[in-house]
């Protein structure tokens, strides 16, 4: 009876193993397999060449100033997102705001909107003679600033990017905070706390949880959707000063060293975003309040 | 109900799942031609493989897309490869290069040497002069040509001649009188420079080596000869950029992208600029904007200026390749196909097959083979273009020579992107030229024989 049970146990569960196996395991060692290699994107043939290709990456200049780009905009991107979010979602959902769910829908509507759609809106912003924010900057007697220029670019895209990402984490948050028990607010006004003490001290304590789990996903994220709005916004220009390795991988598998090397751009990124989510696990760990 | 509901929702789920999967049926037998559609449309290319149809009887399966390479190198890598594909070098995703570097294509001397269906001459004989002994056509300097020539187009600087005349200003016929025009220009607010994006430099530094030193300077340097970068031809190559680089609009980095390179353009034809590189497409590419202007404009193109008064100047030839996949499965029939290219008929059709511009005006494809005696039936603007040859410019065709693969290295990085860096001053001619100095040295030792 019981190895009929575990025989049928392993049988529901097969299909969903067959197809990570296949869909996820074998491409991901595939990835690490290859980047020992030298192999044409057309052509089958392979050729062992051990680490040389890491050895390449280590001198190769656009891949270094690809990644510094990729980790600037993963931390700022992270930080104004995750803390804009947080502000938000504290004054929409602590504050008896008017139009409280128009500013939700608003917040949220760029989430909704295509990384193509959204690099057109932003091409329009950053026009350098009727744009946006130089026309601001004119009114107040400034010159323009040149925002998809060598000095600016990277601005550009982070501002292009928390904008887009708000919204998402602000609705996510308000959610979370929605469940914070009021009774625990009432007690600490009792006790003289003011709305800035009862958001650090009672509301992000007991929405950690969330911050910790949307903060690891989001710097995954974070690096697929650089990878989006430089290739809409900027296609890594000027002169690679806005490129992102995972733009570089895949411009490599085409123009330079072929797949093999762009496996092993792969492989460093795989690494780096695996230790800097395991990294922010380790430093986010708090004890979950009770109460 | 709930339960039904939810099984009907798995089962969409797991049929979702297994549509992705659907086999590529084909009609078999039928010639597989893949096709760009670029500016000039896909609808000549439907015409042409009709024609080719009724001319030989064999079925044509057409692929056309604007991002021909996405849909075409996924089945590539799995050894399904199209007969005929026609793409050029240059794109942002270099599939024709990479055939060219893995020694992927199929030779076309036969084609060559057969006779155009339907008509009773040589291929050889309809091709143009010069076109098929380039390094864009015959890959690995053996003699054998490996890639057809397609769409020509004459490149160099266009400008609006409307502004020329009102200001009673001459287009500049060596470099000395442009600097001087340049200073001029300034005085009124006006660059001298600009350009769409730093891949259009390709055009503009080969025609610029062809009239600094000839074509023999132009073989060496393109084949990355030692020492050539050292050389007083190259240095002159290198001055005049440096000094351009400083006569260029400070706008125009930052809108050299994908996005914002019309906005490049613009800047031509409402006169913040003077000069941009750029080819005879132009003129559809920007119709619309032209609607829009409340200047007077009109488009006029000229050759790259002499070095001296007594050198030429010169336009550089841009055209477009069409190859056979070594691993090509109907290869007799592909032959056909190439030789029908250069026929009358498809000439014909690939010239005149009306379009949609993007303000809804009807236009003409426009696209023009490169055969004989082809310039005597334009009109309009395409005369005045491709008749620079005829107005005493010199043609320049060519580009740099396939090397193997090398990491981190490919043309365009190390010739042509880092001028945006010369213009805003973030890099200095010396450190350009001494990285295009190493890379060069790389370039050479994987130069493919």
């Amino acid at each position: 009876m019981r190895a009929r049970r575990t025989a049928f146990l392993w049988l529901c569960i097969a299909p969903a193993v067959v197809l990570f196996v296949i869909f996820m395991a074998i491409p991901t060692g595939n990835v690490f397999r290859l980047s020992l290699f030298q192999r044409s994107t057309f052509q089958p043939e392979e050729t062992f060449v051990g680490l040389q290709n890491f050895r390449t990456l280590l001198q190769d200049k656009i891949f270094i100033r690809s990644m510094q780009n990729t980790l600037l905009l993963i931390v700022a991107v992270t930080l104004f997102t995750m803390g804009g979010a947080l502000i938000f979602a504290g004054i929409l959902t602590g504050q008896k705001l008017r139009g409280q769910n128009f500013f939700r829908v608003v917040f949220y509507i760029p989430n909704i909107l295509s990384v193509v759609v959204i690099s057109g809106i932003f091409s329009a912003i950053y026009d350098v003679d009727k744009g946006l924010l130089n026309s601001i900057l004119q009114l107040f007697g400034h010159e323009g600033i040149l925002w998809k220029g060598e000095q600016y670019v990277i601005a550009s895209l982070i501002i292009a990017m928390v904008w887009q990402a708000l919204g998402y984490y602000m609705v996510m948050y308000m959610a979370a905070m929605a469940a914070v028990p009021k009774s625990l607010y009432e007690s600490a006004a009792l006790d003289g706390a003011g709305g800035i003490t009862q958001f650090f001290k009672i509301t992000v304590p007991l929405i950690w949880t969330n911050i910790r789990t949307t903060l690891t996903f989001f710097i995954i994220s974070t690096i697929n959707m650089a990878f989006l709005f430089v290739s809409a916004m900027t296609g890594g220009g000027p002169n690679n000063a806005s490129n992102v390795t995972l733009l570089y991988m895949y411009n490599q598998k085409n123009l330079g060293g072929g797949y093999g090397y762009a496996m092993a751009i792969g492989v460093v990124l795989f690494l780096v975003s695996f230790g800097l989510s395991a990294l922010v696990n380790r430093f986010t760990r708090r004890e979950t309040p009770q109460y | 109900m709930k339960r039904i509901g939810s099984l009907l929702l798995v089962c969409a789920l797991v049929i979702g799942l297994f549509t992705g999967c659907r086999s590529n049926e084909s009609k078999s037998g039928a010639l597989k031609v893949a096709a760009i559609e670029t500016a000039y449309g896909a609808q000549m290319w439907q015409e042409v493989c009709k024609a080719f149809t009724e001319q030989t009887g064999i079925e044509v399966e057409l692929t056309t897309d604007k991002n021909l390479e996405d849909v075409i190198s996924g089945p590539m890598q799995n050894g399904e490869y199209p007969d005929v594909v026609h793409l050029a070098t240059g794109r942002p995703a270099g599939l024709t290069e990479q055939m060219i570097k893995q020694k992927a294509l199929y030779p076309l001397d036969k084609v060559l040497e057969s006779t155009v269906p339907g008509e009773n001459k040589k291929v050889s004989e309809k091709i143009a002069g010069g076109f098929t002994d380039t390094s864009l056509t015959n890959p690995y300097g053996d003699g054998k040509t490996y890639l057809a020539p397609m769409f020509y187009s004459p490149c160099g600087l266009f400008y609006n001649q409307k502004l020329f005349t009102e200001k009673g200003w001459t287009v500049p016929t060596t470099w000395e009188e442009m600097w001087e025009l340049g200073d001029k220009a300034k005085a009124e607010g006006i660059a001298l420079f600009t350009y769409p994006t730093a891949g259009y430099f390709d055009a503009f530094f080969f025609a610029l080596m062809y009239s600094i030193g000839g074509a023999a300077f132009f073989d060496k340097a393109t084949h990355y000869a030692e020492g050539i970068w050292d050389s007083a031809e190259a240095k002159t190559v290198f001055s005049i950029l440096d000094k351009l680089a400083s006569y260029t609009h400070e706008k125009t980095p930052a809108q050299a992208n994908n996005q914002d390179f019309t906005k490049n353009q613009l800047m031509v034809m409402q006169n913040e600029a003077l000069f941009m590189p750029n080819g005879t497409w132009i003129v559809g590419e920007m119709a619309q904007a032209e609607s829009t202007l409340t200047n007077e404009f009109a488009w006029g193109m000229t050759a790259l200026p002499a070095v001296n008064s007594n050198g030429a100047g010169y336009s550089f030839c841009w055209f477009e390749q069409a190859w056979i996949p070594a691993g090509a499965e109907s290869k007799e029939a592909a032959e056909q196909f190439i030789a029908f290219l250069y026929s009358d008929k498809a000439c014909e059709i690939f010239a005149n097959t009306p379009i949609q511009s993007e303000s809804g005006t009807t236009v003409k494809s426009n696209a023009i083979q490169p055969v004989l005696g082809i310039a005597d039936k334009l009109e309009g603007n395409n005369k005045l273009f491709f008749s620079i040859y005829d107005n005493g410019a010199k043609a320049a065709m060519g580009g740099f020579a396939a090397f193997k693969e090398i990491p981190g290295i490919d043309i365009s990085t190390v010739f042509f992107q880092p001028i945006d860096s010369l213009v805003a001053g973030t890099l200095t001619i010396e450190e350009y030229v001494t990285n295009i100095k190493t890379a060069s040295d790389q370039m050479r030792a994987n130069l493919l024989q």
